[in-house]
């Protein structure tokens, strides 16, 4: 059978993929933001994983919300980048410097 | 090994390693279906752990809607990645050490010596019949409900921010202007002219409408 912690492992894995995505493409917003998706994603595993073993359906509802707040979030970030292209004819995040953030 | 556990080495496998190519790929428009790919391999273990209402969520809603969104957006910009891959090769050490620390680091929290099969027994498969999707509905309609309208607010407020962020006025079309309409006054629009009354009109006028004034008087 399959142990819990293999689930673990495996969102901990696709946790650390995205985070070392998110050092590496530093510059591009786009993969920035895929590497976003795919952390909420490693989030989403642990929650499914422990509905599962504990059988205890909130963990599948906390899913749920997570995925709604995920896809808003994915829409405006996106609007974001659409606007921040048509102004500057750029996605580099080093050109995004108007904030001297 | 049961048919099961090499399911689910496979899926892990594929999951792992779309992941990886997402964030090493050049093309953003390969890393988006890499990452439709990732999507897919998760939702298939999903379902693997019972929770086939969240796998085909995830691939309707994700695959079937944000990425195709990210695609759209990948293909509207047309935009030379070739500078931002600057950093890539510079970057490439500390982003494998950090992740690389994280990994073993969480594996060690969540191994098998904590979480593994002796403290958390695998459940029972669930029996033929069980219906996750009405489960999941009957938590989400009682005891989550407020959450579940604060949901749908939210996804309300992100199609407001997306359209108002990405709307463009064009100069060369016509609009309303509601706030002139409702300042207007009497004085800017209407025009009071005195004219002299002529009395050749009136006489013409009153002998119109005599037939019925005589008829009222007798």
């Amino acid at each position: 059978m399959i142990a819990l912690s293999d689930y673990l492992i495996l969102a901990a894995i696709l946790f650390g993929i995205s985070v070392a995505g998110i050092i590496i493409n530093r510059k591009n917003i786009l993969i920035l933001l895929m590497a976003i998706e795919l952390m909420l994603l490693a989030v989403n595993f642990n929650f499914v994983a422990f509905s599962h073993f504990l059988g205890d359906v909130n963990g599948q509802a906390f899913v749920f919300f997570v995925l709604t707040v995920a896809a808003a979030e994915a829409a405006i970030g996106l609007a974001i980048l659409v606007v921040l292209f048509r102004n500057r004819r750029s996605i580099n995040v080093d050109d995004i410097t108007s904030m001297k953030g | 090994m049961s048919f099961e556990k090499i399911l689910f080495y496979i899926l892990a496998s594929i999951t792992v390693i779309t992941a990886l190519r997402v964030i090493t790929v050049k093309n953003p428009v390969h890393a988006a279906l890499f990452l439709v790919l990732t999507f897919f391999s998760t939702a298939m273990i999903w379902i693997l752990l019972e929770a086939e209402f969240l796998g085909i969520v995830l691939i309707l809603v994700y695959v079937g809607a944000v990425m195709v969104l990210f695609l759209f957006v990948v293909m509207m910009i047309d935009v030379n990645m070739a500078p931002m891959r600057e950093g890539f090769i510079r970057n490439l050490p500390v982003g494998v050490f950090v992740a690389l620390v994280m990994i073993i680091e969480l594996a060690l929290v969540v191994g098998p010596s904590v979480f593994g099969l002796q403290s958390y027994p695998a459940p029972a498969p669930a029996p033929a019949g069980t219906n996750n999707t009405l489960a999941l509905g009957q938590v989400l309609y009682t005891d989550f409900v407020y959450a579940f309208e604060i949901a749908a607010f939210i996804l309300l407020v992100a199609i407001v921010a997306a359209i108002a962020l990405s709307q463009r006025r064009r100069s060369d079309a016509k609009y309303q202007d509601a706030a002139a309409q409702a300042k207007v006054r009497r004085e800017d629009r209407l025009r009071i002219v005195s004219m002299p009354a002529v009395k050749a009109v009136v006489e013409s006028a009153e002998a119109v409408q005599s037939p019925e004034g005589g008829e009222k008087k007798a």
